[in-house]
C-alpha cells in the first residue's frame, strides 16, 4: 500500500467516526462503511480504525469475522448472495445456481477474474414469497428464472 | 431495477386485515398518547392482553412497566427489526407499508416508559429500504411527531435506525444489544435483563416491529376491543407470512386460534404434506394434526408458516434447517455449536443410508440435551426440526421398503 493511500484511507476512516462517534459502538457502522466502499476491510484499516477507536486490533477482527456481511480479505465490486434457506430452495434455487456458475465460470465463495463479481449464499433475506431471491450489493432482486438471474449479472458493472 | 424491489415488497398483503392492516391516520396512535398518563397507557396494553410478536410471547406490558419503574438517566427503545427466522417476512411488509405504526409505537413506548431515545435494529439485507425509512422519520419530525416537543407537549423522543450485518442470531434480543453496542452478536447471560441492563448498561425495552405496530391501533381503540379476537391466552390478531407450496404466498393478518386447516385453505395450498410453524426453529405439524391451532395455547410462533406438498422430501426440508442452524450458531456455548454439526452429520448419515437406530435415537436425545442446555434461543430451538421431522416423517425417512438408499432398517422397530 502506498504512503498516499494509506493516509488517504485513515482520512476516510476519521470522518466515519466524526459521524458515528468515538465510542465502541460506532464499530459496527464504520466498519459497514469501510466494507460498502471498498468490498472489504484490510489488515491497515482494521489497525486504524482500532488506533481511532481505542480498542485492541483483534477486537475489530473478531467483529469482522463474526458477521457475514463483513469481510477481511478482498471481494469483487459487486457481492451477489443468493438465498439458500428453504422457501427460496423450493421455489428452485438450484438451477439459479447453476445458471449463475455456467455462465461466470466460477463456484460459489469464488471471485471472476476481472473482479466484478464475487458470489456467495446467505441465509434467509426474507423474500420467502417471492423466491427465489438474491441480494447483489444491498439491493434485492426476487421472482428469480435462470435468464432472468443472468441478465441482471450481465448488466451490472 | 427499480420495480424488481417494489415487486418484492408491494402489494404483498393477501388480506386486508381488522387491527394491523386496517385504516390508520399518522399521528392520530401519539396524539390520543399524549393525552394519557403512563398508567392509563400501560393499562391498556396489559388489557389487551398484548404478547411479544417475535415468537417468544413475553406480555408487552410487563415489559414496559420493569422499565418504566426502573430509575436511571438514559433509557432506551429498541425495536428488533432483525427478521431472520426462515419463511418470515411481516416486518418488512409492515416496515414498507406501515412505517408510521411501527415507529408510533416506539414514541408511545418511548412516552410510557420515560426514554428519549429509540432505536431501530435493521437486518443487513432490508438495507435497501433504510433510504426510505429515513425519509420518513424526516416527515415525521417536520410534523412534530418525532424530535424535541412532540406535537408542543414537554416530551422529546428521536429514533435512530442501526443497521445488522448478517446475523441471524442477532434476533436474540442480548445479542442485538451486544451487536448494537459494537461487539460480536454472543447472546448474554440472563438475567440481568436488558429490562434493567440493556444498551450501554440502561433500561431497555426490545420489542418485535409487530409488537410496536399493534400499540397505535390499541392506544386509539382501548384494549379491550384489540382483545374481542383471538383466543383467551392469545389475544388480538396476529400477521402470518405464508410461503412454500401453495397459490398465494404473502402475509395474512389473522386472529390467533385459526387453525391450520384454515389457513391453508385461504392460501390455496393443496396436496399438503406438512406444515413447517415458526420457521426453521418451529415445528413440522404432519397432515394428521392439521385441526390444531395457531396461537401461544399450542402453536406459538413468530408467524413462519411454510408449506410442503406431497413431492417434497421432508429428510432434504430437514437437511436445510440443519445446516442454516450450523452456519447461524454463534459458536459461544458448546451444545449449540458442536450439538447442531452432530444433528445435521446424522442427517447426512440418513440420507447416505449408513445408519444405526441407535443412533438417531442418541442424536434425538442430544437434541433434548441442546434445549436445556443451550444459552438462547437458537440453541434450544434448532433441535425442534430435527426431532419432529424424523418422528412425524418416519414412514417416509426410514420405513420405506421401495428407497433404494434404505439399508440395515429392522423394519421400523425401535
Amino acid at each position: 500500500m502506498l504512503i498516499e493511500e494509506k493516509n488517504a484511507l485513515s482520512e476516510e476512516i476519521e470522518g466515519y467516526v466524526k459521524e458515528y462517534g468515538t465510542n465502541r459502538s460506532a464499530l459496527l457502522p464504520v466498519l459497514q462503511a469501510v466494507e460498502r466502499k471498498h468490498g472489504f476491510v484490510s489488515d491497515f484499516a482494521q489497525q486504524e480504525i482500532a488506533r481511532i477507536l481505542d480498542i485492541h486490533p483483534v477486537e475489530v477482527y473478531s467483529v469482522i469475522s463474526f458477521y457475514s456481511f463483513l469481510n477481511s480479505k478482498p471481494t469483487g465490486r459487486n457481492v451477489v448472495r443468493l438465498c439458500r434457506t428453504i422457501s427460496c430452495d423450493m421455489a428452485g434455487k438450484d438451477q439459479i445456481e447453476n445458471a449463475i456458475k455456467r455462465e461466470l465460470g466460477i463456484e460459489f465463495g469464488e471471485t471472476t477474474k476481472d473482479n466484478k463479481i464475487t458470489l456467495e449464499y446467505t441465509n434467509c433475506v426474507g423474500m420467502c414469497d417471492v423466491g427465489p431471491a438474491m441480494i447483489i450489493n444491498e439491493r434485492v432482486y426476487t421472482k428469480l428464472n435462470p435468464e432472468k438471474a443472468v441478465n441482471i449479472l450481465n448488466e451490472i458493472k | 431495477m427499480e420495480e424488481m424491489i417494489d415487486i418484492a415488497v408491494k402489494g404483498k398483503i393477501n388480506r386486508t386485515g381488522p387491527v394491523l392492516f386496517s385504516e390508520y391516520n399518522r399521528g392520530e396512535g401519539i396524539k390520543t398518547a399524549l393525552d394519557l398518563s403512563r398508567d392509563d397507557i400501560i393499562f391498556e396494553i396489559r388489557e389487551s392482553g398484548l404478547k411479544g410478536r417475535g415468537g417468544a410471547g413475553f406480555p408487552t406490558a410487563t415489559k414496559w412497566m420493569l422499565v418504566a419503574a426502573a430509575k436511571a438517566d438514559k433509557k432506551y427503545i429498541v425495536c428488533n427489526a432483525d427478521e431472520g427466522e426462515p419463511g418470515t417476512f411481516k416486518d418488512r411488509v409492515l416496515l414498507m407499508e406501515y412505517p408510521e405504526l411501527v415507529f408510533e409505537g416506539m414514541v408511545i413506548a418511548g412516552y410510557t416508559c420515560g426514554a428519549s431515545e429509540g432505536i431501530v435494529y435493521l437486518r443487513g439485507e432490508y438495507e435497501y429500504m433504510l433510504a426510505s425509512l429515513e425519509d420518513y422519520l424526516y416527515e415525521m419530525k417536520k410534523d412534530k411527531l418525532l424530535g424535541d416537543n412532540i406535537l408542543g407537549s414537554k416530551f422529546s423522543f428521536d429514533i435512530k435506525i442501526k443497521l445488522g450485518s448478517g446475523a441471524y442470531v442477532c434476533g436474540e434480543e442480548t445479542a442485538l444489544i451486544e451487536s448494537l453496542e459494537g461487539h460480536r452478536g454472543e447472546p448474554r447471560n440472563r438475567p440481568p435483563y436488558p429490562v434493567n441492563t440493556g444498551f450501554m448498561g440502561s433500561p431497555t425495552t426490545v420489542n418485535n416491529v409487530e409488537t410496536l405496530a399493534a400499540v397505535p391501533h390499541i392506544i386509539m381503540k382501548g384494549g379491550s376491543w384489540f382483545k374481542k379476537r383471538g383466543t383467551d391466552k392469545s389475544t388480538g390478531s396476529k400477521l402470518f407470512s405464508v410461503s412454500g407450496d401453495c397459490k398465494k404466498p404473502g402475509v395474512y393478518e389473522l386472529q390467533w386460534g385459526t387453525s391450520i386447516n384454515e389457513l391453508l385453505d385461504l392460501v390455496e395450498a393443496e396436496n399438503v404434506k406438512a406444515v413447517q410453524v415458526g420457521g426453521a426453529s418451529g415445528v413440522c405439524i404432519p397432515k394428521s394434526q392439521f385441526d390444531r391451532k395457531l396461537g401461544y395455547e399450542d402453536l406459538a410462533t413468530g408467524g413462519s408458516v411454510i408449506v410442503f406438498n406431497e413431492d417434497r422430501n421432508m429428510l432434504e426440508v430437514l437437511k436445510n434447517f440443519m445446516e442454516f442452524f450450523v452456519e447461524e450458531s454463534c459458536g459461544q456455548c458448546t451444545p449449540c455449536r458442536i450439538g447442531n454439526i452432530k444433528l445435521l452429520e446424522g442427517v447426512n448419515m440418513i440420507e447416505r443410508g449408513d445408519y444405526t437406530f441407535r443412533h438417531i435415537n442418541n442424536l434425538k436425545e442430544l437434541g433434548k440435551t441442546m434445549q436445556v442446555a443451550s444459552k438462547c434461543g437458537l440453541g434450544q430451538s434448532s433441535p425442534n426440526p430435527f426431532i419432529t421431522i424424523l418422528e412425524n416423517f418416519k414412514d417416509e425417512i426410514f420405513n420405506s421398503n421401495s428407497s433404494e438408499k434404505q439399508v440395515g432398517g429392522n423394519g421400523g422397530k425401535e
